[in-house]
């Protein structure tokens, strides 16, 4: 997808020449986490995750770092076993079997190429361990290193690769014995910033293509929010909430989720009434309405978050839940301004697409917003990310 | 320190002190190697000569020594690196309760002091040879095996160290990425684990090596009767030594230098071709000098040098040079001697005749310690004066020796 790319450098397209592209579409293989806990003495690591990863799918697990992510992964991929529950792919129990045995290749945080083999030593590994011959090794890393772009690179050392370029040895290393998942352990965290939303592309494009399922874990909202099929947000080892990208955004389940994807102005309150999915909430800055998420009801006097982003906040009279709110500071972000308001005590966020007008000078003043009731969200009170 | 601050003389005499004190005594060494004087000295300067070579290779009892040193040195590699390998993987393996323990028990063969290692193994092994009824001639007894035991208890103590130190910068997660991708644990080991240990595995060899080849405290215990090249080196020299083992040193000196040039090259070598500054190089760019500068290159102009060296020592011959300063030192020796005569000649002349028992035969003595270690010296020049109450009816009677007239040069005549 060179269209994704800014005009001016020239990034590598990945093609891919797979054998059986058709063929593991028909192969793939759910991964069912049933009722998984992994505990670490008296710490629980993972608390009772249970989902079905569909085969095929793009699917990414987010959250902040120590909350399990990592560790739910090395238990999908045979490094440890759940200390409850059972992981099952493709209907097997994987109880016992090594990561050797499982269908399942990691691509590891730092990648973990092996530095003393040449690139091509280290993509045609996995065929060396199974006893494929020299040359037929060989040819299969020529190909791979075809598909990732950097063709002629195989005599190469590790070292002498780029941070993108290495990134792209370990996924062709990883695919080299076509295996039916691709666990990813943040692979992309070392990357720049370009770079890593051109790998975004291309590992979603190779994902489409190739037809894996693809198990992304990252702290990233951007990276899961734009690939994944589905996404899962963990928080201290809960998996909150599982959805698609745009369902994850809009409609969260939790206050965490609300205040993890996505910048959001949390209001705390104590909910006053309800009528239908209307909730009126009495808050520092007076009573506000949002909308139950879910359907929930509430009682009278339940302590609750009113979460509204800063981009569906408004400038202006004459809004419904105006408030009266006091200029703090301005961010200029290229194509958005970020405006700092405080209002009560109680800081609030409000976004601005950059039109290319003069900014304006508002220091100090007064600042009147408001915003559309079905726009805020009100949710039980919950941790709130970063809290 | 510079130049600007006056440190100038003061850093070059320190550092010209500092070196002659690290190598003055090697070079002298070596210099008295090759000085035909039976006691290795430089001073008087005798002859140039290379047959306390021959004298060292002549040596039975440390050539066999040598031998058995080299036997016990490569057993020990053997056994103390693998064991060591072994340890190190354990203790990187372990919870960290369990890991101190471990590494102690591994870590106290170095901290007991070699001769206590040494006796134990002969009390332990002799204890349990008894035990099971063994003869004295079994392995239980023997030298060659008690001292490989001993010195493996705590050489691969040091061998552990090195691999720890390796292991310490492994990072395990390429094992599990080998495992990952399908390899077994026991392929991720010998593929992935080793090359990476693959140069401490070489240092491991290397220190283990030497450390059993030098070995002496515990070695002179456990070696028994026999000897290992230490051993007899030691008892050689507490019986006296000899220019040989200079000879000795200069090969030692030898070997030593060009391993470590060699090593050089072949590090310098490693750098530039790492760094790829191999084609700007003014050295490494030039392809006749890149031959030049390689290790095998190096190694084989050294070796050729030395053997070069050996050969045209072996066609050394210093006979003339040593029968020249043999005859001086007779022809020196005859002149102090008639010295010594024409003094006695003198003295008796202006002097008295004495009573003195050394006299009569001091005359008859030209000896140039005046006849002090004449056999007569000692006996009293007249018979009357001897003690009638002598202890024995022997000749002894006429000798008041404390010690019976042991040392009575005629006492070991037959008597008749």
């Amino acid at each position: 997808m060179p269209g994704a790319v800014p005009s001016g450098i020239r990034l590598p397209v990945f093609t891919v020449p797979f054998s059986r592209i058709s063929e593991s579409v028909m192969a793939t293989k759910d991964i069912v986490l049933d009722h998984v806990s992994i505990r670490f003495g008296a710490y629980t690591a993972v608390d009772n995750a249970h989902l079905v990863i569909k085969g095929g799918e793009f699917f990414s697990f987010l959250g902040p770092s120590g909350c399990g992510k990592t560790t739910l992964l090395r238990c999908i991929s045979g490094f440890s076993d759940p200390s409850e529950g059972r992981v099952l792919i493709g209907g097997q129990d994987m109880k016992g079997i090594g990561p050797n045995k499982r269908p399942t290749a990691l691509i590891f945080q730092n990648l973990a190429l092996f530095p003393l083999m040449s690139v091509a030593d280290n993509i045609a590994f996995p065929l060396e361990v199974r006893g494929v011959g020299r040359r037929d090794r060989r040819k299969r890393a020529d190909e791979l290193l075809e598909m990732i772009a950097l063709p002629g690179v195989g005599d190469k050392k590790v070292h002498e690769l780029s941070g993108g370029q290495r990134q792209r040895v370990a996924i062709a290393r990883a695919l080299a014995v076509e295996p039916d998942i691709l666990l990813l352990d943040e692979p992309l965290s070392a990357l720049d910033l370009k770079l890593r939303h051109h790998m975004r592309t291309e590992l979603r494009t190779i994902q489409q293509q190739v037809g894996l399922t693809f198990i992304y874990i990252t702290h990233d909202q951007g990276e899961a929010l734009t690939m994944s099929d589905r996404v899962a947000v963990m928080n201290a080892g809960v998996i909150e909430q599982v959805d698609p990208p745009e369902t994850i955004y809009n409609r969260p389940k939790t206050s965490f989720v609300a205040s993890f994807v996505g910048q959001s102005n949390a209001i705390e309150g104590k909910v006053a009434s309800q009528s239908g999915t209307l909730v009126s909430i009495e808050t520092p800055l007076g009573r506000l309405q949002g909308r139950a998420a879910g359907g929930r009801q509430y009682k009278s006097g339940d302590n609750c978050f009113l979460f509204i982003r800063p981009e569906q906040l408004s400038l202006g009279d004459g809004l419904p839940n105006a408030v009266a709110a006091n200029w703090v500071k301005e961010e200029f972000e290229g194509n958005a301004r970020q405006m700092f308001l405080e209002a009560n005590g109680v800081p609030l966020r409000l976004s601005r697409v950059n039109l290319g007008g003069a900014a304006d000078t508002l220091s100090g003043a007064s600042v009147p917003v408001g915003f559309e009731p079905d726009q805020a969200i009100v949710l039980p009170h919950g941790v709130l990310a970063g809290a | 320190m510079n130049r600007g601050t006056g440190g100038g003389a003061v850093a070059a005499g320190f550092s010209l002190l500092f070196f002659s004190f690290l190598f003055g005594p090697l070079i002298i060494m070596v210099i008295t190697a090759f000085n035909s004087s039976s006691f290795p000295r430089i001073t008087p300067w005798e002859c140039f000569t290379t047959e306390w070579f021959a004298v060292l290779f002549a040596n039975d009892r440390l050539m066999s020594g040598l031998l058995n040193s080299l036997v016990i040195a490569v057993s020990v590699v053997a056994i103390a690196v693998p064991i060591g390998l072994a340890g190190a993987l354990a203790l990187s393996e372990l919870s960290s309760r369990l890991r101190a323990v471990l590494y102690t028990v591994l870590i106290t063969p170095i901290l007991i002091p070699g001769v206590v290692l040494g006796i134990s193994t002969i009390v332990f092994w002799g204890a349990l040879g008894r035990s099971v009824g063994a003869e004295y001639g079994s392995f239980f007894f023997d030298g060659m095996f008690l001292t490989l035991a001993g010195q493996v208890t705590f050489i691969s103590a040091y061998a552990m160290l090195v691999f720890l130190a390796r292991l310490q910068r492994f990072d395990p997660i390429l094992t599990e990425a080998a495992l990952d991708l399908g390899a077994t644990p026991g392929q991720a080991f010998r593929k992935i684990l080793l090359p990476f240990l693959g140069p401490a595995i070489g240092s491991a060899t290397f220190l283990t090596f030497l450390a059993s080849f030098e070995n002496y405290n515990t070695t002179v215990f456990t070696i028994l009767s026999g000897n290992t090249f230490t051993t007899a080196l030691a008892s050689k020299v507490r019986h006296g030594t000899d220019p040989s083992l200079s000879a000795l040193a200069v090969i030692i000196i030898g070997i030593t230098l060009i391993g470590a040039i060699v090593h050089e090259a072949h590090t310098r070598r490693k750098e530039v071709l790492r760094t790829g500054i191999a084609t700007r190089s003014r050295i490494y760019g030039n392809p006749v000098l890149k031959t030049l500068v390689h290790p095998l290159t190096v190694f084989l102009i050294l070796a050729g040098i030395a053997g070069l060296a050996t050969w045209q020592g072996t066609r050394h011959d210093a006979s003339v040079c040593k029968q020249q300063i043999l005859d001086d030192k007779r022809a020196r020796q005859h002149e102090l001697l008639e010295e010594q005569r024409r003094k006695m000649q003198e003295q008796q002349k202006t002097t008295a005749p004495v009573t003195s028992p050394a006299d009569a035969a001091g005359k008859a003595n030209p000896s140039p310690f005046g006849g002090a270690f004449s056999p007569n010296g000692l006996t009293p020049a007249q018979e009357e004066q001897a003690p009638a109450a002598a202890p024995t009816e022997t000749p002894a009677k006429a000798n008041p020796s404390p010690f019976g007239g042991a040392f009575n040069p005629n006492g070991l005549k037959p008597s008749q």
